[in-house]
């Protein structure tokens, strides 16, 4: 007994040291980016770092009036001091987001403070250096670029924003983009995998049952340009679906089409759906083709013999048992194009960006880190629910890569 | 493999690490990165600043590309990786990197021009921040292609907007940058109400209804590379582009392109060092260099953009390879100048995130 279990010990300890290098690279690589984004969607200490005395005598405000002279001059005091510092222009931009000016508001008010320090009224020195200080609204921007723990990225990621009593209303209606961006994106992967399935489940089909010279060059087809490059391809779906491009000028030499006719293939969302088709193809029909592969012809076979049909032996007989690869090609595409970024990015125009465009945007352009963690962690919320759905109703374990 | 073996192989490793590392520890304090937009501005770069610079200097210098913004920039602040020296910055994004503390500060007192003028009298009023050096004017401009139009071709910036007289796509940079100007010149607000009318909501709903009027023939670019591309493969029958990309298009590939001066939005540049690159002082070199009228001045043999230093601009002679005088092909051009609009940097620093995000919603509609 002891003997084995030492055994068993030792041979844990081995598979252990093999899969702790995956493990390792796992973590850093996704667990703790992901990790550290969802809690940048929510945590946002940066303000409150960095003006903490103003923030103090701001939370004894009532929000009604005019802030006291005192915290005038304290607010005063620390916009100068972070100046020196180089820091008030982070913080500027922060409560910028929230109300438009107030940057150059709060950098101004700082350079006039700092050239000279009032004698008397910290409140009427700063309203003269920049009337927005009269305004309550420019208070309650940086109180509540303050709020260290905030939904307010998750309530704008929701089209929704605070009132000024702190109640949640709906964003007026020409800043409302997020929501009906994120159905789009769930409609338009809804329409690849079903675009997906279809055309795959012949391929897939044809791969399994053609003799086997012919079914391996069938597959060289499929693996090509699943080995090609993304970006190569992409840009080749430019070359032919563009206003002058292949496609449009073969219509028009043969008359089918009139120059004036020429179709809009790509930028927009028929582009987006063609190229993002084409992309994912390869992984619908690799889980397709392996399951097929297990399913013995005898079976179709079995069923004509008893009477059946050509339909109805695929319908009963042949679909049931395809399923588990239908659900995993197609659990796979729909993971895959609701997140799926450089192909719409490319090909998509105006109309035909999915959510990641604006997640990179965010990330990229406006800096609005938060936005973006909220968005993601939204997007993420979503993939996993459905999921738990799909596991309710199909059973993860009866999902299968390969036979 | 005996133990003698391995310890000298060892030891050679361990040579040849350091070997290694010394060449790393050279090449890094010798190489400066210099990130620029790229293309032909990208090339007149190279050939007007880089290659003297190297040759005076010996310094090695890596030329990058990027399309502007600050994303870049911050995450190697932040992340304390920064392998970009010198970035060059259009002024509003020179601004608030300045202001967010992503910038060395550039000393004014460091640039004098060649005649002794302080640097202060120097340069265009409100053409740098205090942390950039001197810079260029460039001018965003609608062009087209002149095939497109044999019989009555456009002339005014309103013509961007009237499909029924110039039916076909309009190229526009994807940002509202730019965009949100024309879009109220062409209908009709005065040249010194522009910035006046975007602070009013109004005003905002005004730009993006005019947007709206050829919002289904718009194909967006992004880097400054594409809209004479977009032209030339007739993708597009105008667009908005940046008047050196034009000019380099129409000189050197003898390209049917013109210019429409007419509501021109200009807007000025200039290199930062980026905080905290252990390569600031070679990086200093390079502005300082960079920033005499006769670089700037330089730069004009290769592309339509012109100095933002008075000195430089007396400077300014004939393109490199054609011989053409640029004086009438820079923004600055008195014919160029008969309704322009200097773009308010400080509006944008302001406005830009609402503007980007309302920009955002108006897109996706």
């Amino acid at each position: 007994m002891a003997i084995t279990l030492k055994r068993w010990d030792r041979q844990a300890l081995g598979a252990a040291l093999l899969v702790a290098p995956l493990a390792i690279f796992v973590a850093v690589t996704f667990v703790a980016p992901l990790a550290t984004m969802l809690v940048r969607s929510v945590y946002q200490p940066a303000v409150a770092e960095a003006l903490p005395e103003t923030l103090a005598a701001l939370a004894e405000w009532d929000g009604g009036s005019l802030p006291d002279e005192e915290t005038f001059r304290i607010a005063g005091a620390e916009f100068v001091a972070l100046n020196e510092r180089r820091a008030l222009g982070s913080v500027a931009t922060r409560v910028n987001r929230l109300e438009s000016g107030m940057r150059s508001t709060l950098l101004g008010t700082a350079r006039s403070l700092a050239a000279e320090t009032p004698s008397a009224s910290w409140r009427e020195a700063m309203i003269a250096a920049d009337a927005d200080w009269g305004a309550i609204e420019s208070w309650l921007a940086i109180r509540r670029a303050g709020e260290v723990i905030t939904p307010r990225y998750y309530l704008n990621a929701l089209d929704l924003d605070r009132g000024g009593a702190g109640e949640i209303v709906v964003q007026p209606e020409d800043r409302r983009i997020y929501v009906s961006l994120l159905l789009r994106t769930l409609a338009i992967s809804i329409a690849i995998t079903g675009i997906c399935l279809l055309l795959a489940y012949p391929v897939a089909w044809l791969l399994a049952h053609a003799r086997p010279r012919r079914a391996g060059l069938l597959l060289l087809l499929v693996l090509v340009p699943f080995w090609t490059s993304l970006l190569v391809r992409t840009t080749s779906w430019i070359v032919l679906l563009q206003n002058q491009g292949v496609i449009n000028d073969l219509l028009v030499t043969l008359g089918i089409l009139a120059e004036q006719q020429r179709l809009a293939l790509i930028y927009n969302m028929t582009g987006t759906i063609i190229a993002m088709v084409h992309v994912l193809l390869p992984f619908m029909i690799l889980p397709l083709y392996s399951i097929m592969r297990a399913i013995p012809e005898r079976h179709m076979q079995a069923a004509a013999s008893l009477g059946a049909s050509h339909w109805q032996a695929l319908r009963r007989v042949y679909w049931p048992q395809s399923l588990p690869g239908v659900a995993a090609g197609s659990l796979l595409v729909f993971i895959l194009s609701i997140g799926y970024y450089i192909t719409p990015a490319l090909v998509g125009g105006r109309t035909g960006q999915l959510i990641s465009s604006m997640i990179a945007y965010h990330m990229e352009q406006s800096l609005n880190w938060g936005l973006a963690a909220a968005l993601g962690g939204i997007l993420l919320l979503l993939v996993g629910t459905l999921f738990f759905i799909y596991d309710r109703l199909v059973g993860v374990d009866r999902m299968r890569l390969g036979g | 493999m005996p133990a003698r073996k391995i310890h000298s192989t060892w030891q050679s490793c361990r040579w040849l690490g350091l070997g290694l590392w010394l060449l790393g520890a050279s090449a890094a304090a010798q190489t400066l990165t210099l990130v620029s937009y790229g293309g032909s501005y990208g090339r007149s770069v190279e050939r007007a600043w880089v290659e003297p610079f190297m040759a005076e200097t010996g310094i090695e210098v890596r030329m990058e590309d990027y399309n502007g913004g600050l994303a870049q920039i911050r995450a190697q602040v932040e992340t304390g990786n920064v392998f970009w020296d010198v970035v060059d910055l259009t002024t509003p994004d020179a601004v608030r990197a300045c202001d967010e503390g992503l910038l060395e500060f550039v000393m004014l007192a460091d640039l004098p021009a060649a005649d002794g003028t302080p640097a202060s009298e120097d340069f265009l009023p409100d053409s740098r921040s205090e942390c950039s050096g001197g810079g260029l004017v460039s001018a965003t401009i609608v062009a087209f292609n002149n095939q497109q139009f044999p019989d009555a071709p456009p002339s005014r910036l309103e013509d961007f907007f009237d499909l029924e007289r110039f039916p076909g796509r309009r190229g526009m940079r994807r940002v509202p940058i730019a965009n949100l100007e024309f879009a109220l010149l062409a209908d009709g607000v005065p040249i010194n109400e522009v910035y006046a009318t975007l602070d009013t909501d109004a005003g905002i709903a005004r730009a993006f209804a005019k947007l709206d009027t050829i919002k289904d023939e718009i194909v967006f670019w992004e880097a400054g590379a594409q809209p004479p591309q977009m032209l030339a493969d007739e993708e597009v029958v105008m667009t908005t582009a940046y008047n050196g990309r034009i000019f380099n298009a129409q000189v050197l590939e003898n390209q049917p392109f013109t210019i429409i001066w007419d509501g021109q939005l200009q807007e000025t540049s200039g290199p930062g060092i980026v905080l905290g690159t252990p390569r600031l002082e070679i990086a200093r070199r390079f502005i300082e260099f960079m920033s005499r009228p006769e670089s700037l001045a330089a730069i004009s043999k290769y592309i339509s953009y012109s100095p933002t230093r008075y000195s430089a601009n007396a400077m300014v002679d004939s393109h490199r390879e054609t011989g053409i005088a640029m004086g009438p092909h820079m923004p600055s051009a008195p014919a160029n100048m008969k309704r322009a609009l200097i773009s308010d940097w400080l509006w944008w620093a302001d406005n830009g995130d609402e503007m980007n995000e309302r920009f955002a919603v108006w897109l996706s509609r």
